[in-house]
């Protein structure tokens, strides 16, 4: 199959190797949050070629949108510069991930081929979920069938999870009428310090600085 | 040998984006460029998959004619689904639950660094060690 979009796939492919070495490389959070939305832009950009449109607009909503709002959100209410980190730390991350990489490239020549309709991965349930679509929901998109009706309880799911986790946002954050302390962040120190002693376990600490 | 790795080269670039992300949660302090290297790590993870799902010559999987009134479209659907090729809708549903999942967990993990950010005054890891280590020296002593 040679057709042309082969090409603009290599050139995603490369865009997107640069923009991870970049955000790899650079230390200015801003930049970094950029990167990142526009990594997920270029996924989703592929995903268009990979023939996965709702993944597609998703991903660019949702990857590209919505990620990098809380991203720069976060960044404004932290820091905007992170620190350079020690050499040796380099080095044992780089460790980990040659051996994780290797034992992954090892396993790509059991993978199906990319692209190959008979393939396992694409063989069996999908092929079923295409074939019974039209007769069991009259919905022409098959993505949404099969999400909201043949797994919608995976869908259900998903909402549990997305308010959980609205819930603990509000929980860590508050709605932002929490009161602020004055010397808020002495007084968070403070209180911990103040409260191992009254606990009754000096020994402990003791120990711990004995240790270290 | 060669020719193995040629059908699967979408998988090589992926595989080094992937490590990428696992790169920059390892290796950097900062805790929000280190959410930053967890997302990079999920979004290349989305790749693998939708790249999985990928039939050359396929079409978008939505069917083109089940316009028309249900019961004549479904069997003119079900031949239409014999005759063009489309490709596999399910990785395509996997990971669009995925993403949304991906976006409330990076939403919790920036709210426990803002929170972080306010009890310690910094979000480099070292220094949050040192806070940690030298409260509790102060305590004992």
């Amino acid at each position: 199959m040679t057709d042309l979009t082969q090409y603009l796939d290599y050139a995603l492919i490369g865009m997107l190797l640069a923009v991870a070495f970049a955000i790899v490389r650079l230390r200015n959070l801003f930049a970094v949050v950029m990167l990142m939305g526009v990594y997920s832009l270029l996924c989703a950009a592929w995903f268009v070629s990979l023939d996965a449109v709702d993944v597609a607009f998703t991903e660019a909503a949702v990857g590209a949108g919505i990620s990098t709002v809380l991203l720069l959100a976060a960044m404004l209410l932290t820091a905007r510069e992170a620190e350079p980190s020690k050499p040796q730390r380099h080095w044992a991350a780089l460790a980990v991930v040659v051996a994780a990489g290797a034992a992954l490239l090892y396993a790509v020549p059991d993978m199906p081929v990319y692209g190959d309709a008979e393939s396992v991965a694409n063989a069996y349930v999908g092929r079923d979920y295409l074939e019974q679509t039209p007769h069991d929901i009259a919905v022409p998109n098959i993505v949404t069938a099969v999400l909201s009706s043949y797994r919608g309880f995976d869908t259900l799911g998903e909402t549990v999870v997305i308010f959980t986790a609205g819930l603990g946002v509000i929980l860590l954050l508050g709605f932002g009428g929490r009161k602020r302390e004055p010397k808020g962040k002495p007084a968070a120190k403070a209180a911990p310090a103040a409260r191992a002693p009254k606990a009754g376990k000096p020994a402990k600490p003791v120990k711990e600085e004995g240790a270290s | 040998m060669l020719d193995i790795l040629l059908e699967r080269f979408n998988y090589i670039p992926i595989i080094i984006l992937m490590m990428t992300g696992l790169y920059v949660v390892f290796a950097t302090g900062n805790l929000v460029k280190r959410l930053v290297g967890l997302s990079l790590f999920q979004t290349s993870v989305f790749l693998l998959y939708i790249t999985l799902a990928k039939v050359f010559g396929g079409q978008p999987p939505i069917i083109a004619d089940a316009h028309g009134d249900d019961h004549g479209a479904a069997a003119a659907g079900h031949g239409a689904a014999e005759a063009v090729l489309y490709s596999n809708p399910l990785p395509h549903v996997l990971i669009l639950t995925a993403i949304v999942v991906g976006v409330a967990t990076l939403a919790v993990g920036l709210a426990l660094v803002v929170r972080i950010r306010e009890a310690y005054g910094s979000i480099e890891d070292e220094a949050l060690n040192a806070a940690d280590y030298s409260r509790d020296t102060g305590a004992a002593g």
